[in-house]
């Protein structure tokens, strides 16, 4: 009984580093670019839902529908500012500014925030669960997960059902050809990069609300988007939550044997993966 | 005139590719650009979308310099392309690779999906097929309607029959005049003398990055062509 | 009458230059302060990672982000020598090595797996897993770290001859002689890439580099290239790591696995230096501590300070300070390039 209680935690918090790794495969799809702070964006975006629960005094559902358009801008203006004068066929001027750009957040939060350890207070959801008569679930992992599949949906609607994904997909394919057909690969870029901060700022919302959250722990949420990504195989949303699930899952069942080794075991799971399936378990992009 | 270029220079890093060439495109008329592999026809193309930057001259549209806009703003001006090898998008449908074409530039005019399937029968058959699925002469079809969705005045349609059987260049080729018909100019460029000189009006001639011959289509003889085209008398 | 070489004048008198700074320091200590050691200390060991990790990014094109990785196999490994098998600290340093370098085949076979950009953050996630299994080890402190015991530091081998030769004390003398290790390890490194870089193997890298296909197609094998590079990198890494935790003589996995010690300063190094050159990181590491010394006490303003001017040299500046010295000067100091020297060749097509 354990067992399954453990599988379906593990399957919860999926959802969770699904969240966090929807936004990169997102950028990464569109325009190959592998944004080394992405991970710390997430801890910035929940600084940013903080300051509205605490110095406005807004309920987090409200602050986070704030900071997501004021996110939407500064990826977009990230985006348009520095990175697309970096984009091209060397990928080193990218990942060295985005690295850059990860210690300068990391350092700019701690200033602005300390190191202290901070959370945004979910009210009476924090402790809530639902007995769903074989296991008793959290009400907050559970709608984080619910938000996943949600934003996954979303985001899936938007590439495939409208004319602005259609052009997503298009300057994924050929960016000089989108712009024979009138479409502004950089402003499509812009547009890519503040969508994935919407994203993020939802993923900001439940890493906030369900644990202690500092300036440091950008990197670490990278990693496990970054594993969600590669286990899903590059270019699928759906791959991605199964990424996510299978870290998720490995590190829950890791930590029911030995509380040191959760995050070790979801690391293992995903070299594990990558020794077996190099290119993920769903391969669909050919990059 | 609809379309001029002045002395229009460009480069691929230190390989120079045109030298200070002169066109002129007036609106519904049909030109053609022909020339040998490596003459600079596509170069000369893609200096005017702006896909390279051109080093010297201008290129201007009714009379504006449009050689500093990005190749997006060009198209949205009226002129469209159908580039070299198609270049499809992959990731979308027939249907949508169409859609994509008139998707940027709101303008009134005869194209639209349903005229274009009317065109090109065939695509309305395959129209959930990804693109690049299709054979070579429909995907060739898929690239000219795409072309035609946003109703440019000047459609520039780069090599169309490169690669193709004769049978799939006659039906391609056949679309044309109805092209011609809708009030949009075209540039064909070709290497296929005998094919462009069929619809053209006129006809430049290039050879190693410079306009060799410029005549009427009708007038034009087989010799003037060929010393054209090689570089030497026939 | 032709001949292709590398050498110039500024190149020779480079050689000179550094021969008279190598001798200088070598004899540093009889006058140098103890800080002033210390300090020396630190700018040559992350010269040497820097000169390393622009071998690695900046002529194989492998943009590492798990160099930390090493640094810490590197310096557990010298702690494990010392302490489990009782050797001298010294010459558990070359095990430090080896162990960066076993570590490197498997991280390699990984992270090769993974296509351009990712290939950074594959490396990074080996960083943690290694971390994560060494803070495991309880025999060396497990994750709160060990320090090597007294009768191990007090009695490496050299610092009697150190003691009585400057005159210092026991702590002194480690450092001097952890100095001296430093020295030439730079040296090895520096001297190193650049042998490397002007041989067989440099004219490769080149060519893979500008176009890999167009290697391939000459008969260059790009992918044992890129081995041999990272495995050489990862191993000098590792010697670089065995030292610098033999002078603070204490470890844990957060200091030896540090991604922003060891590959956050290190890129910053690199990259406001310039990279793709040797004298890139030279220059980056005089700038770094000075920034150091003057930031030092404002904390996190000094890292946010690196992080924005890496940022902006990438944008404005992408070859470093020492590509715009070098662009205005026509200067370069360690020239790898080959240059046709003879007669003026005349006539031509």
């Amino acid at each position: 009984m354990i067992w399954i209680d453990t599988i379906v935690q593990g399957i919860l918090l999926g959802g969770l580093y699904a969240l966090f790794a929807a936004g990169l495969s997102l950028v990464f799809g569109i325009m190959r670019l592998v944004n080394l702070a992405h991970g710390d964006l997430i801890v910035f975006a929940a600084y940013l839902i903080l300051v509205g629960v605490q110095l406005l005094g807004l309920s987090p559902w409200v602050a986070v529908l704030i900071a997501m358009p004021l996110m939407f801008g500064f990826g977009w203006l990230l985006q348009t500012v520095v990175l697309n004068r970096v984009l091209g066929k060397d990928i080193l001027p990218p990942l060295l500014v985005t690295f850059g750009l990860s210690v300068t957040l990391q350092n700019g939060l701690l200033e602005g925030f300390s190191a202290d350890s901070q959370r945004i207070p979910a009210g009476t959801l924090e402790g809530a669960s639902l007995d769903l008569g074989l296991v008793t679930v959290g009400v907050m992992p559970l709608l984080t997960f619910l938000s996943a599949v949600a934003a996954i949906l979303t985001l899936n609607a938007l590439f495939y059902h409208t004319a602005l994904g259609r052009s997503f997909r298009a300057t994924s394919d050929d960016a000089v050809a989108a712009g024979l057909m009138g479409i502004e690969p950089k402003r499509i870029f812009a547009i890519a990069t503040g969508i994935a901060m919407v994203v993020v700022t939802l993923a900001a919302l439940y890493l906030g609300m369900r644990a202690n959250f500092d300036p440091s722990i950008g990197p670490a949420r990278l990693i496990y988007a970054f594993e969600a990504v590669i286990i899903g195989g590059l270019g699928s949303l759906w791959g991605t939550l199964a990424g996510g699930i299978i870290v998720g899952v490995a590190q829950t069942v890791g930590a029911a044997v030995n509380p040191e080794w959760q995050i070790l075991a979801g690391h293992i799971a995903f070299l594990a993966v990558m020794l077996l399936k190099p290119r993920g378990l769903f391969p669909r992009a050919v990059d | 005139m609809l379309l001029e270029t002045h002395g229009l220079t460009a480069s691929y890093g230190q390989f120079r590719a045109l030298f200070g060439v002169d066109i002129a495109v007036a609106a519904g008329e049909c030109v053609a650009v022909i020339g040998a592999n490596g003459a600079g026809k596509s170069t000369l193309m893609r200096s005017i979308t702006g896909v390279i930057r051109n080093q010297a001259g201008m290129v201007l549209h009714r009379g504006e310099p449009i050689g500093a806009l990005t190749s997006a703003d060009i198209m949205k001006r009226g002129i469209a392309m159908v580039p070299e090898g198609r270049r499809l998008f992959p990731s979308l449908t027939v249907e949508e690779n169409l859609l994509i074409g008139g998707q940027a530039r709101k303008a009134q005019g005869p194209w639209n999906l349903d005229t274009v399937y009317d065109l090109f029968p065939i695509l309305r058959e395959r129209r959930k097929n990804p693109g690049t699925a299709l054979s070579g002469g429909q995907q060739q079809m898929v690239a000219i309607g795409r072309g035609l969705m946003s109703n440019p005045e000047l459609l520039l349609c780069d090599e169309i029959s490169l690669g193709l059987a004769p049978v799939v260049i006659r039906d391609i080729y056949a679309a044309l005049p109805k092209i011609r018909a809708s009030g949009a100019a075209i540039v064909l460029v070709e290497q296929d003398i005998g094919k462009a000189l069929s619809v053209a009006d006129r006809v430049y001639c290039m050879m190693e990055g410079r306009v060799t011959l410029t005549a009427k289509a009708a007038a034009v003889s087989r010799q003037e062509i060929h010393a054209a085209y090689f570089g030497e008398a026939a | 009458m032709y001949r292709l070489t590398t050498r110039t004048r500024a190149g020779t008198a480079t050689a000179v230059a550094m021969l008279v700074l190598v001798v200088a320091g070598v004899m540093l200590p009889a006058f140098a302060s103890r800080s002033v050691i210390q300090d020396l200390f630190f700018i040559l060991t992350m010269l040497t990672l820097a000169q390393l990790w622009n071998l690695l990014a900046g002529y194989g094109g492998l943009v590492s982000v798990g160099q930390q990785a090493f640094v810490g196999i590197g310096a557990y490994a010298m702690f494990a020598g010392v302490i489990l098998l009782g050797w001298d600290p010294v010459w558990a340093i070359p095990l430090g090595g080896l162990a960066a370098l076993l570590l490197a085949v498997p991280t390699a076979f990984f992270a090769f797996r993974l296509q351009g950009a990712y290939f950074a953050i594959g490396t990074w996630v080996i960083a943690e897993v290694t971390r994560l299994l060494v803070a495991q080890w309880k025999a060396l402190g497990g994750g709160t770290g060990t320090s090597l015991p007294r009768e191990a530091t007090r009695n490496i081998i050299g610092t009697d001859a150190i003691q009585a030769l400057f005159g210092v004390r026991d702590a002194a003398a480690r450092d001097i002689l952890a100095y001296w290790l430093a020295l030439v390890l730079v040296v090895l490194a520096t001297a190193g890439i650049y042998w490397l870089l002007r041989s067989r193997l440099g004219l490769a890298l080149a060519a893979v580099r500008d176009n890999v296909d167009a290697a391939q197609s000459v008969g260059v094998d790009a992918a044992k290239l890129k081995w041999a590079v990272f495995l050489i990198a990862a191993a000098a890494t590792g010697l670089t790591g065995a030292l610098i935790f033999m002078q603070t003589a204490r470890i844990s996995p957060d200091a030896a696995f540090a991604v922003t010690d060891w590959t956050a300063y290190v890129i910053f190094i690199v990259v406001i230096g310039g990279i793709g050159t040797i004298e890139g990181p030279i220059l980056g590491v005089l700038v770094f501590y000075m920034l150091r010394s003057v930031l030092a006490d404002y904390g996190s303003w000094y890292l946010m300070t690196l992080g924005v001017l890496a940022i902006v040299i990438m944008l404005f500046a992408p070859t470093g300070l020492w590509g715009l010295i070098s662009a205005r000067s026509g200067l370069h100091l360690f020239p790898v390039r080959r240059r046709l020297t003879g007669a003026k060749i005349e006539g031509g097509t």
